[in-house]
């Protein structure tokens, strides 16, 4: 077949093998290598990894036969990306007039192969090995069990959105899997459990990316050079490999990421025929997109912003256009947002809608829920109650069988905030002066009354609210608030005057709309939750403190919530339910609550920022120890430095093109189209890159090398694009000389060769890797330890 | 020749009469009654401190900005002959005859009363009417609190006026003519920015964004330069080049050079010493450089040393070991090696002194001539009092599970044996032989066997640890951590042989002599650092209030209250300018955003150089409220009233630009004009007599009655003071 190849590339030499149009036409139908990819990743399941086929010393030897008249541009496209090499004397030679001077973008005929090798090395990338290794790895065990939960219907509590979990339940139940395997920890055996439904799930999303990533880069360059580049970039990086092969929320959220980047992109290039079908499509998929992402995790947050900002200028454009009417431009605005943001609007709350639903289930059941049930509506004496914070995502006020550690203020019992239903969050309202047993049926009811001075009784264990001039655990200028006394007996110190916001005096006190504050009578400080999260003693539980400054802030004002007095009759309360709206933003709030939580601990080495574009340290998925499958999540370092240089490259290149716009330079048409895909197109994806990684230096909660790789994306484009306009220019300032297609094939080979060879010398780090440590000679991975962060 | 003399010398002296009444009248306002009150006003008992500290000369650190605000109040103490005896201790302590309060207070007063004709100068520089400039000049001088917080040792006026000098000089610069590039005018001004952004920088670090906002604006600008075709590629480059060096290489050097004059004035040691590393203190007069001084230098084996955690949190602590051991089972069950224990001691002890040995020897002196330890080496670290070996093993620590104990051992027969041998390792070495120094090198002991690094792992240990901090050994050593780094602190070659002699020269001082110093750039950023990091823990005053509190002024601060009379100080700014500063920012951004949007569809309803001013001049006023205030949205600290001046000054400049566009563009007829006139007089009068209803609790005095008091108290959330009778 090498010999027929050659001899009908060199017969049609100009048209099918320099710019490569025909390769999917009959010189390559026949050819029985034309599926190999596969059969070799199927191949590589040997337990050594380095075998030939990826070498790119016998793929050489092979491929030189048929290496005449091959250009770098046309390899891939032909379905032979191992093909690359045999540049070309023998090219030059003959033809060396007939190459358009600058690489132009191959017909349209090149790229549905083109789109076909990259989608099937993408995913026979993803989807090698994927079973391996056969137990849980990292955050497996979070989302493997969140899946189950979706599968058993168990109500549960995440400080992410539900959509990504929701699929992996979905997933693992369209593959079979019971839901029975817990999940554990990680390194637990899955034994008969079938876990690979899920992984294939999440693999088929991230091989998915690479195409997507690719068809953005064609849109934005018009340059099948540049989509492959970063096509070959995305399949050969081993961060991504790695993060695709397990059940984890990041393939899911790059994938709309990526889908809600391409459509956004496409719907900008339909922006001359508005309302045509695929106008609609593209836009309709972009709010889908979006929604999606925003469902998995709130990173996705950040492309909501970068399409949101995108349509913002396509407004703008559009407002200077004087040929449409005012009129014409409201029904644009009208049709530009409306969809976009309404579907990702509804989308969105009915993802997190179907949870807040089981919610409201699984509160029924238990029926200690506002829901359909009535309570009596003004609080007395001898009441059963529970008192909410009012801040946003406050906890209920809490007690326990746990004393403050020593050293901690007075060793007394614990008064804490607790998010969740408890039965220790129940307190009985008594007078502060007589402790008869409001339950004694001959005693009239006496109703609560704003500016009265009560004792608050915790139900579970008979102590009474008590707060004193000691300083609170972790706000030290607040008094601590404990439980204090036996059976009820208590001190002086536990009476609080009871006051509603915007009451006079003796007015009743109503339960859940009333907001009360309780100030403290011998110390004149008000009861309030400060917000922070106690440690470990405390059972992470929020601080309650007394707070000395008498300021109206939602911290310090608290309302009745449960309230249980037989004595009472009971009113529904379904006016008083809080609105869908409401639940959601509460929702929402105790989410990121959820999220800001999860701070670093003391003097806990934590992943910085600035380490992930440099890849200063990767994370450890699975096994530690040389006799342990080991797996490690690394970008390729190649890759990644080249992307790291090219966000320099392309700025200088970016302030060099648009100051020479500016004062006026006189520029070629093909140099003036460089600078458009430059600015305008690499501009997007900056900005992308931008948006998907600053926030990052902000954030306070516990940072890991992970959340890089929505940026890792952008920035892979941006590297295509870059490399693809600088080898341009460079053949460009080389012509009309011969040399200059030469330089671009050589470059190109180059970079792709580069890519190549680090896989395949970084490959162990994402397939799996028993035996020595890298620092042992040994060891397959000897000498790759470039960094001394790398831990494999 | 003498051509020169047939002409007349000619002066012609143009003085701008509205510039000096009104640098009078800001004068008049801020400096009528300095000294009064007599006591310590709100945070002048803080920053007081830190002048006392200055004409002491001795060394602090404050977190809550650079040294150069701090360095004026002093400067103003300096020249009031000062002392620096005085305890600033409480707010309203009535101050002693030694402290010069009215020159304590002037500079500060000064910068609060020339903001004054600044915001004239500004608005006339926006190319807006006299008129204008005169009313944003009257808007200032009347602001209450602008006033409060002028006349008291504090930084905010400093600050107020270092930036809108900042501003003020780059419209100077930018509005010279384009004939008049690199003319001595030109460098004055653009030179003028670069100098004044640093100061107000080097004042507070809120300076930094009015900074940015002033490179953003330079940038822009420089853009058009760069579309300018007439221009030379060359001074092109000399252009971006100047703009270069007055606005980034200038600013930045000076800001250091507040650090060295700092550094140069504080040598002596004091209360923050313990902060800063051991090799900075050492470089402090008295302290630990009395300590130190005279020591070896290179760390030899045989030598006896004390080593310090370069952490320094939870407290600084060095390296001990006492004569205790781990107990056997913990109070969770888990089983320890009852070996001797290791802990890391806050407090200078003999238990902290260690012995640098040589495995392949048995001698604990340093040999003649002195064999220096290096990067690798391999040692064995023995304590001094006990002379027992520090070990670590296969135990999980005592807090620290996941880490290994660190011990001295005890040799129990019970097939455990020693494993004490730890490689050295320079972690600031400049090559792979740097020989290990007193103080300057920062060391990790890894441990040969397990290659675990010995670290504080800032835990405090139970009772039967004395609750002294654990130390332990990380398995898992990810990176550079200061935990893991330890430092030799005090340090003599031990020459005695016999473990009696050796407790003796233990207790005794070190004494021998070389001095070291860290170079200055070393300091510089050891400080600049320690300045960034430092965190203060609380974020809750009395009188705090937030971010959001402010637009509003829905909170005050009560500076100060005579000791016997109901006089007193507030931070409260004058309603009507507040609201009315309010008001205009909207006006300008729903005016600006109506007509953005008209002009792109064409429709031009202001003259384009109407609209180039408008924009010019909202994109400082406006771009400056938003860059000094809305960065406190994001701020952990605890925040004041107080921070919003800067921001309020720039909101305040806006009303008059507001005012006369409407007046300009949007009264089309006359009759609208005059009434509009007679509107502005009005609401002016209104200023006016917020400004002296209010000027009692401004300027402390007169003393009012509770009445009045209560009849000032217009809004609820305000605190005014009401003595009860």
């Amino acid at each position: 077949p090498w010999v027929r190849q050659k001899s009908s590339c060199s017969a049609t030499l100009r048209s099918s093998c320099s710019v490569g149009p025909a390769p999917a036409g009959p010189s390559l139908r026949p050819q029985p290598r034309q599926p190999p990819p596969l059969q070799d990743y199927i191949s590589m399941r040997a337990p050594r990894p380095a075998h030939p086929p990826r070498t790119p010393s016998p793929g050489l030897r092979r491929a030189r036969p048929g290496a005449a008249g091959h250009t770098a541009l046309r390899m891939p496209a032909a379905g032979r990306g191992r093909a690359e090499p045999g540049l070309p004397r023998q090219r030059e030679s003959r033809a060396p007039r007939r190459l358009p001077a600058h690489p132009a973008a191959p017909p349209a005929a090149a790229r549905p192969a083109a789109l076909a090798l990259v989608i099937l090395l993408s995913f026979a990338s993803r989807f090698h090995r994927l079973a391996e290794p056969p137990h849980v790895c990292w955050d497996e065990t979070h989302f493997g069990k969140m899946g189950s939960y979706y599968i058993n219907r168990t109500f549960f509590f995440d400080v992410h959105p539900p959509l990504g979990k929701m699929l992996i339940g979905l997933a693992g139940y369209l593959s079979g899997y019971d839901g029975t395997f817990p999940f554990q920890k990680p390194g637990d055996r899955y034994e008969q459990h079938n876990y690979v439904g899920m992984r294939g799930f999440c693999a088929f999303l991230g091989s998915c990316l690479v195409p997507l990533a690719y068809l953005t880069v064609l849109e934005l360059s018009k340059s099948l050079p540049a989509a492959l580049l970063t096509a070959f970039i995305l399949i050969f990086d081993t961060g991504c490999i790695t993060l695709s092969q397990y059940i984890l929320l990041d393939p899911i959220l790059m994938f709309f990421l990526m889908g809600a980047v391409l459509s956004m992109v496409k719907c900008n290039s339909c922006a001359d025929r508005p309302f045509s079908a695929s106008w609609w499509f593209w836009m309709s998929l972009t709010g889908v997109n979006l929604a999606g992402a925003m469902g998995v995790k709130f990173v996705g947050l950040f492309v909501v912003l970068l399409v949101g900002l995108n349509t913002m200028y396509d407004l703008w454009d559009l407002l200077g256009n004087l040929s449409l009417s005012l009129v014409s431009v409201r029904t644009f605005y009208f049709f530009f947002d409306s969809p976009v943001i309404s579907q990702t609007a509804v989308l969105y709350l009915h993802g997190p809608g179907d949870g807040f639903f089981s919610s409201a289930f699984q509160s029924q059941l238990i029926g200690n829920n506002l829901h359909n049930i009535s309570v009596p509506e003004h609080v007395a004496y001898g009441s059963v109650v529970t008192m909410k914070n009012l801040r946003m995502a406050g906890g209920y006020l809490h007690s326990h069988w746990h004393l403050y550690p020593e050293g901690i203020g007075a060793r007394q019992q614990q008064v804490t905030a607790y998010l969740h239903k408890d039965l220790n969050n129940l307190w009985i309202i008594k007078k502060h002066d007589s402790d008869t047993d409001p339950s004694d049926p001959s005693i009239p009811v006496e109703f609560v009354r704003h500016g009265d001075i009560i004792r608050l009784e915790h139900k579970e264990t008979s102590r009474n609210l008590h707060s004193h001039q000691h300083e609170a655990p972790l706000t030290r200028k607040h008094f601590q608030v404990t439980a204090y006394g036996i059976n009820g007996t208590g001190d002086s110190n536990d009476f609080w005057r009871i006051e509603v916001v915007g009451r006079q005096a003796g007015k009743l006190i109503r339960v859940l709309r009333g907001q009360v504050r309780l100030t403290h009578v011998a110390t004149g400080c008000m009861l309030g939750s400060s917000g922070k999260i106690l440690p470990k003693w405390g059972w992470e539980q929020l601080e309650v403190t007394c707070t000395p400054y008498l300021k109206e802030t939602p911290n310090s004002l608290w309302n009745f919530e449960d309230h249980i007095n037989p004595k009472l009759p009971n009113i529904s309360l379904d006016v008083l339910k809080p609105s869908f709206a409401e639940i959601l933003l509460e929702s929402h709030m105790v989410m990121i609550q959820g999220n800001t939580a999860l701070k670093p601990k003391d003097n806990e080495v934590t992943s910085k920022p600035w380490h992930w574009p440099i890849n200063y340290q990767g994370l450890r998925f699975s096994g530690v120890n040389e006799t342990d499958y080991r797996v490690y999540l690394l970008g390729n370092p190649v890759i990644w430095w080249l992307n790291l240089v090219t966000i320099g490259l392309y700025l200088l290149i970016t302030v060099s093109a648009a100051v020479a716009l500016k004062r006026g330079v006189q520029l070629t048409s093909e140099l003036k189209d460089l600078s458009r895909v430059v600015l305008r197109g690499g501009g997007q994806i900056m900005l992308g890159w931008l948006l998907h990684y600053l926030p990052f230096f902000m954030m306070g909660r516990v940072l890991y090398f992970h959340h890089y790789f929505p940026a890792m994306l952008f920035s892979s484009m941006l590297t295509g694009i870059t490399w693809d306009t600088l080898l341009k220019f460079c053949a460009m300032f080389l012509s009309p000389s011969a040399t200059a297609r030469k330089v671009y094939g050589a470059g190109f080979l180059a970079l792709v060769l580069l890519i190549i060879y680090s896989f395949y010398l970084f490959h162990p780090l994402s397939y799996g890797i028993i035996g020595p440590m890298a620092s042992d000679p040994s060891s397959p991975m000897a000498g790759l330890r470039w960094m001394d962060s790398w831990e494999f | 020749m003498l051509g020169f003399l047939k002409e007349p010398v000619v002066v012609t002296v143009e003085i701008n009469m509205n510039v000096m009444v009104l640098t009078l009248m800001g004068l008049i306002s801020r400096l009528w009654g300095l000294s009064y009150p007599r006591a310590v006003v709100f945070d002048e008992v803080y920053y007081g401190q830190f002048v006392s500290l200055y004409m002491k000369r001795i060394f602090f650190v404050d977190d809550s900005g650079p040294p150069f605000g701090h360095m004026l109040l002093a400067l103003g103490g300096y020249l009031g002959g000062f002392d620096g005896n005085f305890l600033w201790n409480r707010i309203g302590a009535e101050y002693s005859m030694n402290v010069p309060v009215w020159s304590l207070r002037l500079l500060p007063a000064l910068a609060g009363a020339l903001c004054v004709p600044l915001a004239y100068q500004i608005l006339v520089e926006l190319q807006f009417s006299h008129c204008a400039a005169l009313g944003a000049a009257l808007l200032i001088l009347l602001e209450n609190s602008l006033i409060t917080q002028s006349r008291f040792m504090l930084l905010e006026s400093v600050l107020i006026f270092f930036i809108l000098l900042a501003v003020l000089s780059y419209l100077k610069f930018y509005n010279l003519k384009k004939h008049s590039s690199f003319s001595g005018s030109w460098w004055f001004w653009l030179l003028l920015t670069g100098v004044a952004c640093s100061c107000a920088v080097g004042v507070k670090y809120m300076g930094l964004f009015t900074y940015i906002l002033l490179l953003t604006t330079a940038g822009l600008h420089f853009w058009h330069v760069i579309g300018d075709q007439n221009l030379s590629n060359v001074s092109l480059m000399c252009h971006f080049l100047a703009r270069g060096l007055a606005l980034i290489i200038i600013p930045v050097a000076m800001y250091v050079s507040f650090f060295y004059v700092h550094l140069t004035l504080l040598y002596r040691s004091g209360p923050h010493d313990q902060i800063m590393t051991s090799a900075f203190q050492a470089s402090l007069e008295g302290g630990l450089a009395r300590i130190t001084q005279g020591q070896p230098l290179e760390v030899a084996y045989g030598s006896q040393v004390t080593l310090r955690n370069v952490l320094g949190k939870p407290m600084q602590c060095w390296l001990h070991s006492h004569t205790n051991t781990y107990p056997i089972r913990y109070e969770n069950g888990r089983g320890s090696s009852h070996q001797q224990q290791v802990t890391c001691y806050p407090f200078k002890d003999v238990n902290n002194w260690w012995i640098v040995k040589d495995p392949g020897m048995q001698q604990l002196v340093v040999s003649n001539p002195p064999r220096p330890v290096r990067h690798g080496h391999i040692v064995q670290l023995v304590h001094g009092i006990t002379t027992r070996y520090l070990n670590t093993h296969d135990v999980a620590a005592p807090l620290s599970p996941h880490s290994q104990e660190v011990s001295c051992y005890i040799d129990y027969n019970i097939s455990m044996p020693a494993q004490n041998l730890w490689r050295v390792e320079i972690v600031n070495r400049e090559s792979d032989t740097d020989v290990w120094k007193t103080i300057l090198s920062e060391v990790r002991f890894v441990h040969v066997n397990t290659s675990a690094v010995l670290k504080l792992s800032g835990a405090s240990l139970p009772e039967w640890g004395y609750r002294q901090l654990e130390v332990v050994g990380e398995k898992l050593s990810k990176g550079y951590h200061q935990s893991m780094v330890w430092n030799v602190e005090e340090h003599r070659y031990g020459k005695s042989l016999e473990q009696k002699e050796r407790e003796v020269e233990l207790h005794s001082p070190t004494q021998m002599d070389i001095s070291k110093n860290l170079s200055f750039m070393a300091k510089f950023t050891e400080l600049q650092w320690k300045i960034l990091t430092l965190k203060n823990e609380d974020t809750e005053h009395k009188y705090s209030s937030s971010a959001l509190d402010w637009i509003t002024m829905d909170t005050n601060i009560a500076y100060w209250l005579h000791p016997t009379s109901s006089a007193q100080i507030h931070l409260l700014g004058n309603v009507v300018t507040w609201a009315s500063a309010n008001v205009a920012a909207l006006i300008y951004t729903c005016l600006s955003l109506w007509y953005l949007i008209r002009r792109r569809r064409k429709i031009y309803d202001i003259p384009e150089d109407a609209w180039q001013l408008w924009v010019s001049a909202g994109g400082i006023c406006l771009g400056g409220w938003a860059v000094n205030y809305l960065p406190f949205f994001g701020m952990e600290k605890t925040l004041f009233l107080y921070h919003y001046l800067p921001a309020l000054t720039f909101q305040i400049l806006l009303i008059p630009i507001v005012l006369q566009h409407i007046s300009d563009h949007l009264c089309r007829s006359v009759l609208l004009k005059s009434m509009f006139t007679a509107l502005i007089v009005a609401w002016f009068s209104s200023v006016y007599f917020v400004y002296c209803t209010f000027s009692p609790v401004t300027y402390g005095e007169p003393s009012l009655s509770v009445t009045e008091l209560k009849d000032l108290r217009w809004k609820d959330s305000w605190n005014i003071l009401i003595r009860k009778q």
